[in-house]
């Protein structure tokens, strides 16, 4: 292990005992925030992993996390199973699905790709509630637990910080080589041999598995689930958006653009109530205009001014 | 037969819903995620004339249609340009214009909430109607007529005059475009304003008979997603096949199977025609 | 300064009004650090205001919470033992997104500071919520929230009150209407029934069927629809193919309008018709005139009483706008309710005034109500578009039901 590494190393546990310290330092608002922030840190970044080097964007990142919430619900609400069982058997159905998407969707491409993902994730969004509608019709959905917003923070870390070892592993292992080049020509990639698919595949299943969890555990937070709430649509585009104002091309990237966003998102719900929405928009635009490569781009951009 | 013409009837509300989108995506290249909210707006014009003026929603789209497409326009011509000028490739311009449609969609949003944020509801020709034995609502009626005279005024428009040449000229390949002489930005720009245009007549047309409210667009915009891309990017013939296509489906399978399970079985048709054809029916294979 | 934090939410259509309140917006923001009196009572309420939910609560709940603040204010404030505070009202808009509204209500809670907090609008918001408010110890008193699971929520939860019924009393409140119909020869046991495929829709579905299978009904029609679905004239046909007596539907907002819409084109023909959720809505009698003479829909009001006459006028008067014939009332209710606890206490002390709510009756423009174990069981459960007026025809404990009329054609 060389110094750069060693040092990169500190600094990651420094942030991490840094961030494992917020529930004690803050509670309440404060805690509501990091957990939303920390929610969409392990979403984008485990997106990131398989779209950063493949430019491919999923759009169903909404249907792994629905996945997560809503097996963990009907599990916990209908048949009295455990919360912990039924994270396992969510991870493992979204796992399953997302390998079963990523062979299928082997032959399609850019806005192909993006729009069969939210179709996909619509389809299932519909017939989950008709699943539930004829076949479990429960009198709601109620996850009741004991769980604190602090319990609910530290799994999230915990996921996050699973996310950003492995990412840092396979940017170290043939996989992540083999990814680097699927991103910068695939041809190329089949022609020296690297067998795309399984690279591919093996990475929406690692981003499936991820949200799936991460929609486990914001269960207890929601208590009452519907449908329709946690197949939510808007949760894929943000978690997209998030990524991508960070900047896809460097592992920390979607870290990035969350925090910022988070926090510009909550400024503005606070000081315009009523126009929060229109307010957010107009945030959109000037990111896109102001901020073309993320913030990744600018610091890198900034760091290249003051080392000239 | 009942199944038939409410199957056509729906599909028609799908081509007025997906037209435009394929316009803006197909020519200028810009995947609008704002799409919905222009049918959004059309639809709180249609009502606010209707309910405050009594005006009738057929005389609403005479008046929206040059309102939107001047206002198309600016948007493409001042927020757009910038983005289609600095992108590298392909790639980038669609991740920035998702971007930036996506602030569009949310401003237009906050816009139309606080004007009106309750439901857009009011009727107008909702009296049944006999086709062929089977009965319709008027107003479906109507809009279909209407999604018929405008699929058929674009095809033509696109395949007989010189500025519909250009514009398909720019759909298949905006660089050979510019190099035969074509303003590729100034056909982009008429694309989707066009676009835009057609999208907030339909969104007056829908109004008759759906009711809206300020936040529903999203729903809209990812039917014409779907749509556009199960047709085929670029190809006016593709969008509105398969609009009738989901039209069809969803009502067979509401009839003959179960109402609950309508939008999922066209999601699914949508993802089996991806499946077997990578490219959407009509489009062409990517190189 | 307080007044002008009281943000209006008018769906009057004008640019300049849009301007002016952007521009109010922008100055409460800046001001908003300097106007902190410390001799008002801050009340916080989160509600969608965009999403899929706002529709609704545009109707049922912001223009109530504007209504009230705006009468006690004009009062003078709440009478506390010290003497009379303004109402100092502070609103987010929870997008229709459960995350969303949970950091709210932690804002409110824990910067905002803030005295009392209205309750949600939705089931699912409600019990999202009610955490927090139990950690923070706020009273909860939900209205739009309809479960049967009110005993362990309450046992968990003891600030939360429920005022507007189980899920169970309003499947019952149909049932028992048809089953009157039905004995006196109305109406025969045919019933087409089709639900929205969302929480609230399965739930009532679920709970419906062997109601009314056990009250000897015969569901001829049962079928679910997805939430947004563009067309129901699928359903309408249906449900007319089987011939019913009577038809429900446990729907929602868009769909109820929907719904409405393809049955007069279809002429379903029944004796009873029944759609849930926003039948009661002044745009729903606005939408179709005289047509909807009949039809049956969730919840209800008695608008005879004084109390009542005076409440729609003042709704309109200082909204702008009409009061729905159910939650409206019941969700001005629980501010009334919350308005007495404190000036009952007289000081604001969350702890007293929840045991003020659980130990004393309270006077409403909906009579006296008090709660039993945390529920208060006077509520409607089923109204009626009779001659232009939504009247309430089955309750829980309500006086004044209206008779209820046989649906007869469209006209």
């Amino acid at each position: 292990m060389n110094a750069a590494s060693v040092k990169n190393l500190s600094i990651a546990i420094v942030c991490i005992v840094l961030a494992a310290l917020i529930p004690f330092v803050f509670n309440g608002y404060w805690l509501s925030i990091a957990l939303t922030a920390m929610m969409y840190i392990a979403l984008s970044t485990s997106w990131a992993l398989f779209s950063g080097p493949t430019h491919y964007i999923s759009l169903a990142s909404g249907a792994f996390f629905g996945i997560g919430g809503y097996l963990v619900a009907t599990g916990m609400s209908d048949y009295n199973l455990s919360f912990w069982l039924m994270m396992a058997i969510a991870a493992v159905v979204a796992t399953v699905l997302a390998a079963l998407i990523g062979m299928a969707t082997l032959r399609l491409s850019g806005v192909y790709f993006v729009i069969f993902t939210l179709g996909l994730a619509e389809m299932i969004r519909n017939l989950v509630s008709w699943v539930q509608n004829n076949f479990l019709g429960s009198r709601g959905l109620y996850v009741l637990t004991d769980f604190t917003e602090a319990h609910i923070y530290w799994m999230l870390l915990t996921v996050s910080v699973i996310v950003f070892a492995l990412g840092w592993v396979i940017s170290q292992s043939r996989l992540g080589f083999a990814m680097r080049i699927i991103g910068n020509d695939e041809t190329v990639a089949r022609h020296v041999g690297i067998n795309t698919a399984k690279a591919k595949v093996l990475l929406f299943m690692t981003t499936g598995f991820f949200a799936a969890i991460v929609g486990a555990i914001i269960a207890p937070r929601y208590s009452y689930i519907e449908p329709n709430l946690v197949f939510s649509p808007e949760l894929s585009f943000l978690v997209v958006i998030m990524a991508l104002l960070g900047g896809m091309h460097r592992l920390w990237g979607p870290l990035l653009g969350v925090i910022p966003f988070t926090l510009i998102w909550e400024a503005i719900s606070i000081w315009l109530p009523n126009f929060t929405t229109l307010f957010l928009g107009l945030t959109f635009l000037i990111i896109v205009y102001f901020l073309p490569n993320g913030v990744v781009g600018l610091l890198e951009k900034l760091r290249a001014r003051v080392a000239t | 037969m009942d199944i038939l013409i409410s199957g056509l009837l729906l599909g028609g509300t799908y081509v007025l819903i997906a037209m435009g989108l394929n316009l803006q995506y197909g020519v200028a290249r810009i995947m609008n995620l704002a799409n919905g909210e222009m049918i959004v707006l059309g639809a709180l014009a249609s009502f606010w004339v209707f309910t405050t003026a009594s005006v009738s929603p057929i005389f609403t789209v005479v008046l929206i249609f040059p309102v939107a497409l001047l206002g198309n326009w600016l948007v493409y011509r001042y927020l757009l340009i910038p983005l289609v000028r600095r992108a590298k490739n392909q790639g980038q311009l669609e991740v920035d214009s998702i971007l930036a449609t996506f602030g569009m969609s949310f401003i237009l949003v906050g816009i139309v909430v606080s004007i009106n944020g309750e439901y857009f509801t009011y009727s107008f020709l909702a009296s049944p109607f006999e086709v062929l034995g089977s009965t319709v609502a008027l107003n479906r009626l109507v809009a279909f007529v209407f999604a018929v005279v405008i699929a058929l005024v674009l095809y033509l428009w696109l395949n007989r005059s010189r500025a519909g040449m250009a514009v398909r000229a720019v759909s298949v390949n905006s660089a050979s475009a510019r190099l035969v002489g074509i303003n590729v930005e100034k056909v982009s720009a008429l694309a989707f304003a066009i676009g835009g245009a057609v999208t907030a007549v339909a969104g007056v047309l829908i109004s008759t008979f759906i009711t809206l409210d300020a936040s529903v667009g999203v729903m809209f915009t990812m039917k014409a997603l779907i749509i556009v891309i199960m047709g085929g990017v670029g190809d006016i013939r593709g969008a509105i096949i398969a609009a009738l296509i989901l039209g069809l489906v969803e009502t067979a399978v509401a009839t003959l199977i179960d109402p609950g399970l309508t939008l999922a079985a066209a999601y699914l048709i949508f993802l089996l025609v991806l499946l077997f054809r990578p490219q959407g029916l009509f489009g062409k294979p990517q190189t | 300064m307080i007044k002008a934090r009281m943000i209006k939410t008018n769906p009057t259509f004008s640019v300049r009004k849009l301007v002016r309140q952007l521009g109010s917006a922008v100055l409460i923001a800046g001001l908003a650090f300097t106007a902190q009196a410390a001799d008002t009572i801050k009340i916080g309420a989160v509600a969608p205001k965009t999403g899929p939910l706002a529709g609704g609560a545009t109707v049922t709940q912001w223009p109530n919470v504007q209504l009230w603040v705006e009468e006690v204010n004009a009062r003078g404030g709440l009478k506390l033992k010290d003497g009379q505070r303004m109402i100092e009202l502070i609103e987010y808009d929870d997008k229709t997104n459960p995350g969303e509204h949970i950091k709210a209500v932690q804002r409110l809670a824990t910067q905002d500071k803030v005295d009392f907090i209205i309750a949600p609008y939705g089931t699912g918001f409600n019990v999202a919520a009610a955490p927090i408010y139990a950690k923070y110890g706020y009273p909860q008193i939900a209205v739009s929230a309809i479960t049967d699971k009110m005993d362990e929520l309450t046992a968990r939860y003891p600030g939360l009150f429920f005022t507007l019924g189980t899920t169970t009393s309003f499947v019952n409140g149909v049932k028992d209407i048809l089953v009157d119909m039905r004995e006196s020869g109305k109406i025969g046991n045919k019933v087409a029934m089709v639900n929205v495929a969302d929480a609230f829709g399965i739930e009532l579905a679920e709970a419906a069927r062997p109601i009314f299978t056990d009250a000897g009904f015969e569901l001829v029609y049962d079928n679910s629809y997805p939430l947004g679905t563009p067309d129901l004239s699928p359903i309408i046909k249906g449900a007319k193919d089987a011939a019913p007596d009577a038809f429900v539907a446990w729907s929602y907002p868009p769909d109820t309008f929907g719904l409405t819409e393809q049955a007069i084109i279809e002429d379903l023909d029944v004796g009873a018709y029944y759609t849930a959720v926003a039948t009661c809505f002044p745009a729903f009698a606005g939408k179709f005139g005289s047509k909807i003479d009949g039809v049956l829909g969730a919840g209800g009001v008695n608008p005879d009483t004084d109390k009542m006459k005076d409440y729609f006028a003042k709704h309109k008067e200082i909204t702008g706008k009409d009061a729905d014939g159910w939650a409206s009332a019941n969700t001005y209710v629980s501010m009334q309710i919350l308005e007495q606890a404190i000036e009952g206490v007289g000081e604001v002390d969350r702890e007293k005034v929840t045991q003020y709510i659980k130990d004393n009756a309270f006077d409403t423009i909906m009579g006296e109500i008090s709660f039993e174990n945390q529920v208060s069981n006077k509520f409607w459960t089923v109204g009626q578009w009779q001659d232009g007026v939504y009247r309430g025809v089955a309750s829980s404990n309500m006086e004044g039901a209206a008779e209820i009329k046989q649906k007869s054609g469209w006209n």
